[in-house]
């Protein structure tokens, strides 16, 4: 026999070692090579009796085995048929016909057939179909190493094990260990592992192997614990079982309480377990590969593939980095203002491994960043995230400092003071008057074009816009700001320095709002427009939730503050002067803002009522006395509607506009910028998915009912009359 | 055409659904046999007459499973022809047993029949069936289940009803069901229940707190606000009614209906058919109904099917003297006044569920006695009666007298 993806050696007690060690590859995956091979082995392996027994481990340093192959995933036909099934499920077969060794279940269960000892060797981590081929061994020996990592983390790209691991899971840890490692796609440490019944031994790294061996060794003849006879699921299982019958119930409402009903992968991995738990398991092997094709088949699993997989990993890398010019080490990157923002950026700096001097006024003031991130420390230590040493080192990392003249030693300096154009003006003139020629200088700003601040900077090639998002630790996007005389050393400094932070970078043109903050402005206000049309602000915030958005959109306005929207909307009518077309909300920021001052939860009171210690109570009741109650109150998908397409007009327009360059980069801006829902993969994915013509047609109607806003962008006709699609355009 | 007439009723007292409850003791097959050897000998029934029997029982598993109506037919002696068939409508099953025996009594397939119930509730403890409805994850998502407390307390929340609302009506049940035992309303019907020795265990429902006031209902914890944060059903509903900002939970064990034990029987059959057994017609069975409603909020069924068989019956809700709405939870009668504009003192006048319990499988048919009762002694002549269901449903009765 011969392998491309694996090697078999059998030693001289006719134990067989498959070593998977896929040619040209950094980390082993399921890809249609090695399921082939996989396959002629097990069909030697079951027939050739040189082979007592086998030991499956992996060749590679970075783990067992990682899951599928995504290429192979995202190639897999659309269309549900008698032959996707059949391709779907060849792995969940082979594994089947290793653990059973070929033997059917009459066979094993009449005629007291065995299969030969299979053990896993496992020295790295093991997800996905990585897990579920060690599940279908007879032994599991891990190395007892807490960096390894174990799991199902299918889910999160909108999938299930669909290799029999929603039915030898819960047969080994119970129904509701397993429900929670599957539907969370968590991974666990090996002793937590060995605690939940996964695995068998752990044993000293490097020793798996010759664990495994032994174990083979001793046990010539043997059989799954659920192809025994008397096996019993623990914790039980079945549609007449108290325990079971409990668990399904609770466990319904929070899958469905939690996915909002949103994430078909979730229901279809609740259904595998309890459906799966009332059959054999070969029947139950059947249903999972059945409702695995279902997702694979559907638009969320792709979405989320591609977006949350395929393009995060290609944007993360640094896609539109200029190639050719070096990459910049930063030791040190200089802060200039220790606000929130500025403190956010000094902390993901140190934790990105570089050393910061943040600047501000006074040394009172600096501290301020010193503080941001000592109580963050302090919580991880708290919890045992850290160690006292690590975070003592972390801190000595910030330089708090009052004088320009530190910044010379700066690799790297971002401006993080107020959105006041004088302000900036004098921290850019004193920053380039004491930095390197060569360093970059980068300005966080979320409204002000960035080309009008270059015009402070005496080298603005050198000069570019880095937007962060607050708070800068959690939220994961970077928008990257070039302004029209950016120069690609700047821009790659830019990406460079993304790199060390590791945030998910899209590149945007220099606008006013840039890209996140020219969509998320129409979201809101059209969920004010409904406010003032007498819709139930319960009802909005109710839609806008069980949509999939994180937060409803009044309480998001609660947040950022009414006031910042009164305010952005005064600046922007003085600026455009005659020009200012009116949006038809200035009435209600004069009223919420100006007359009643239910200016935001900061002032106490907004959209929601809130306690003096800031928990939000229930929404503000007097909204009747100004708006009249509408009679009837539109449907939740009236609702619905209007919020997504409120997101989905203006990011379509952003995209034909050029805001954002690419499709990727929309739809990422948007998962990770504003919260947009993930298993839509975007909105320019979700276009793709509905087609531009229902969405131009759906836009056109709400023009005519709602306004101009919902004006869709011509690029978007042009792609409706092709039947074209987004992402085919751009790839 | 064929009418179907009541003779008469006849209902064990309710009690206690607990191991401590009077009735534990005794097997819901015995609970059965008790019923329908009473009805037999206050009638002096030839058994042989009657033809078939429906019994509701909501968890027919167990010592309640394998048709338990026939099992009791055979062990109270009556006439092996008489044939039996066990319903399940949840709540309605009852009501639903003799509808079913009143339409085969008005197709001609029977002459005579009786419907009835049983349910023992501290001996096959409520949901002991499972079911697809709420395990099944593909029934739970496509539904938005959620447990009939969170339907009442939604009920509650969405019509308007606080917790003094519902502790008020409450109170009010326990004065009535009390009052209406003092003055001796229920004891035509409700007969004793005994032992193995042949000594009474129960003559008076079990549950009933004539001291019962505001106050003691003030102390009581809502009962399914923890369960509505955990799992989470409370957001499960929000899911359908997302113009609900926040489910206000004032439902609790004392304004909710008892869980007891109970059984009840009630005769039906053709005026000709009672005449060559000797019996007189009280009530003229005038309408059945059954009808679906939304599952989640799942409690507000009476309101429809209490409509559609005033429609079908050609009358409208004031051509109706007493309505009987069994009290499931305070809030679902409260909603079925609210809806209908029906005055309280038109409704439940001698009180219902939340003061005498709730067995299952039983209730309907007592409350189409009670209800029938009530019409005799205050002189009435039409009634309703009509229960709220499991999975979004409502069955309805309306009788006259005659």
């Amino acid at each position: 026999m011969s392998y491309t993806t694996l090697t078999v050696a059998t030693d001289a007690d006719g134990i067989a070692l498959v070593t998977i060690d896929l040619p040209g590859e950094s980390m082993n995956v399921w890809n249609e090579a090695l399921i082939a091979d996989f396959e002629a082995f097990v069909d030697d392996f079951t027939s050739n009796d040189a082979m007592n027994g086998a030991v499956i481990a992996s060749g590679k340093a970075s783990g067992f085995l990682a899951g599928a192959d995504i290429r192979m995933l995202q190639s897999r036909p659309s269309e549900i048929s008698a032959e996707a099934y059949e391709a779907t499920g060849r792995l969940s077969r082979v594994l089947r016909k290793l653990e059973t060794g070929g033997h059917s279940a009459k066979a094993i269960a009449k005629e007291g057939a065995m299969a030969k000892p299979v053990a896993a060797a496992i020295e790295g981590l093991a997800l996905g179909g990585g897990l579920e081929l060690a599940l279908a061994c007879h032994y599991r020996v891990v190395a007892d190493n807490p960096k390894i990592q174990l799991g199902v983390p299918e889910v999160q790209i909108g999938l299930l094990p669909g290799a029999g691991g929603t039915q030898r899971l819960p047969r080994l840890m119970g129904l509701q260990a397993a429900a929670m490692m599957i539907t969370q796609g968590q991974p666990v440490k090996p002793q937590q592992a060995k605690a939940q019944n996964l695995v068998h031994e752990l044993v000293e790294p490097g020793k798996a192997i010759e664990a495994a061996k032994a174990w083979v060794k001793a046990n010539p003849k043997v059989l799954a614990p659920w192809d025994q006879k008397g096996f019993k699921f623990p914790g039980g299982a079945g549609a007449m079982n108290p325990a079971a019958v409990q668990f399904f119930i609770g466990g319904n409402a929070m899958a469905l309480s939690q996915s909002k009903g949103n994430y078909p992968a979730i229901k279809a991995i609740m259904s595998c377990l309890y459906e799966g738990g009332i059959v054999p398991f070969d029947k139950a092997l059947d249903i999972e590969v059945k409702y695995f094709l279902t997702l694979l088949a559907g638009p969320v699993a792709k979405n989320m593939i591609r977006s949350l997989f395929v393009n995060k990993q290609a944007l993360d890398k640094g896609a539109a980095r200029p190639k050719d010019v070096p990459a910049l080490d930063i030791k040190t990157v200089g802060v200039l203002g220790a606000g929130l923002m500025g403190s956010g950026i000094t902390h993901v700096s140190v934790k990105g491994g570089m050393d910061v001097i943040v600047l501000d006024r006074s040394a009172e003031e600096a501290e301020k960043a010193v503080a941001y991130s000592r109580k963050i420390v302090e919580k991880n230590v708290a919890k045992g995230k850290m160690t006292k040493e690590a975070a003592e080192a972390f801190m000595a990392k910030i330089k708090p400092v009052t004088d320009y003249a530190e910044l010379a030693a700066c690799d790297l300096v971002i401006e993080a003071v107020f959105e006041l154009p004088d302000v900036k003006k004098a921290v850019i003139e004193q920053a380039e008057a004491a930095m390197r020629p060569e360093v970059v200088l980068a300005s966080n700003t979320s409204t002000i074009p960035i080309g009008n601040l270059a015009k402070f900077s005496s080298r603005p090639d050198q000069f570019i816009g880095m937007h962060f998002f607050s708070p800068v630790e959690r939220m994961p996007l970077l928008e990257i700001i070039p302004h029209a005389g950016t120069g690609d050393v700047a821009l790659a400094a830019a990406f460079d320095y993304n790199k060390r932070i590791r945030k998910t970078p899209i590149v945007v043109k220099d606008v006013r709002g840039f890209y996140t903050n020219q969509v998320v402005p129409p979201y809101l206000g059209e969920a004010v427009h409904m406010v003032m049309e007498g819709i139930s602000p319960a009802l909005i915030e109710n839609v806008a939730k069980n949509m999939g958005m994180p937060i409803g959109p009044l309480a998001l306005m609660d947040e950022t503050t009414l006031k910042l929207g009164s305010d952005i909307l005064k600046s922007t009518k003085q600026e455009m002067g005659d020009a200012y077309v009116p949006s038809g909300l200035e009435p209600f920021y004069e009223l919420m803002v100006d007359q009643l001052g239910r200016s935001g939860r900061r002032f106490g009171k907004g959209f929601y009522n809130y306690a003096e210690s800031g928990e939000r109570l229930g929404l503000w009741e007097g909204f009747a006395d100004h708006y009249a109650p509408a009679d009837p109150q539109p449907s939740a998908d009236a609702v619905k509607e209007r919020l997504l397409y409120a997101q989905l007009v203006p990011a379509a327009r952003c995209y034909a506009d050029g805001v954002v360059h690419d499709p990727q980069s929309a739809d990422l801006g948007a998962i990770f910028g504003w919260g947009f829902p993930p298993y839509m993969g975007g909105p320019l994915a979700h276009i793709d998915t509905i087609g531009a013509d229902e969405f131009v047609a759906v836009a056109d109607r709400l023009a005519q009912q709602h306004g101009h806003r919902f004006a869709v962008p011509n690029m978007f006709r042009d792609l409706a009359k092709d039947a074209g699609k987004l992402y085919a355009k751009a790839a | 055409m064929r009418e179907a007439y009541i003779f008469d009723h006849v209902r064990t007292p309710r009690g206690k659904g607990r191991a401590d409850g009077a009735l534990h003791e005794v097997t819901p097959l015995e609970l059965s046999v008790q019923v329908l050897s009473e009805l037999r000998e206050r009638n002096n029934l030839d058994t042989a007459l009657v033809e078939d029997i429906a019994f509701g029982c909501v968890s027919p598993v167990g010592e309640q499973g394998a048709v338990i109506p026939r099992t009791a037919v055979l062990g109270a002696g009556y006439a092996e022809t008489t044939s039996a068939i066990q319903v399940n409508r949840f709540c309605g099953s009852g009501l639903e047993a003799c509808n079913i025996a009143a339409a085969k009594v008005i197709s001609g397939e029977v002459d005579l029949a009786i419907g009835g119930g049983i349910e023992s509730m501290s001996r096959v403890p409520m949901g002991s069936d499972g079911g697809a409805w709420p395990t099944d994850p593909q029934s739970a998502f496509h539904n938005y289940f959620a447990p009939q407390g969170i339907g009442a307390d939604l009920i509650a929340t969405k019509y308007g009803f606080s917790r003094d609302d519902v502790d008020a009506y409450a109170v009010e049940s326990h004065k009535r069901a009390s009052a209406a035992w003092a003055e001796g309303r229920f004891d035509r019907s409700v007969m004793k229940v005994k032992d193995r020795l042949g000594l009474t265990l129960l003559d008076k429902d079990e549950t009933i707190r004539p001291e019962t006031d505001m106050q003691s209902l003030a102390a009581l914890k809502p009962a399914f606000a923890g369960i509505g944060a955990m799992p989470g059903f409370d957001a499960v509903a929000q899911l359908r009614y997302p113009e609900v900002e926040k489910i206000n939970h004032v439902h609790h064990a004392g304004n909710s209906s008892g869980i007891v034990d109970g059984s009840a029987a009630v005769l039906i059959g053709t005026k000709e058919a009672g005449e060559k057994a000797g019996l007189t017609p009280r009530a003229r069975i005038r309408m059945m109904s059954s009808i679906g409603s939304e599952p989640t909020i799942m409690l507000t069924g009476p309101e429809f099917v209490a409509k559609k068989a005033l429609a079908k019956a050609g009358m409208e809700v004031d051509d109706i003297d007493l309505y009987e709405l069994n009290e499931a939870f305070a809030a679902v009668v409260l909603r079925f006044m609210q809806a209908l504009d029906i005055d309280h003192g038109k409704i439940n006048v001698n009180g219902g569920a939340i003061a005498m319990g709730h067995p299952l499988g039983a209730t309907g048919a007592m409350i189409l006695g009670t209800v029938l009762d009530e019409l005799e002694r205050s002189g009435k002549g039409t009634a309703l009666a009509t229960l709220c269901i499991g999975a979004g449903m409502g069955t309805a009765t309306i009788i006259e007298r005659v």
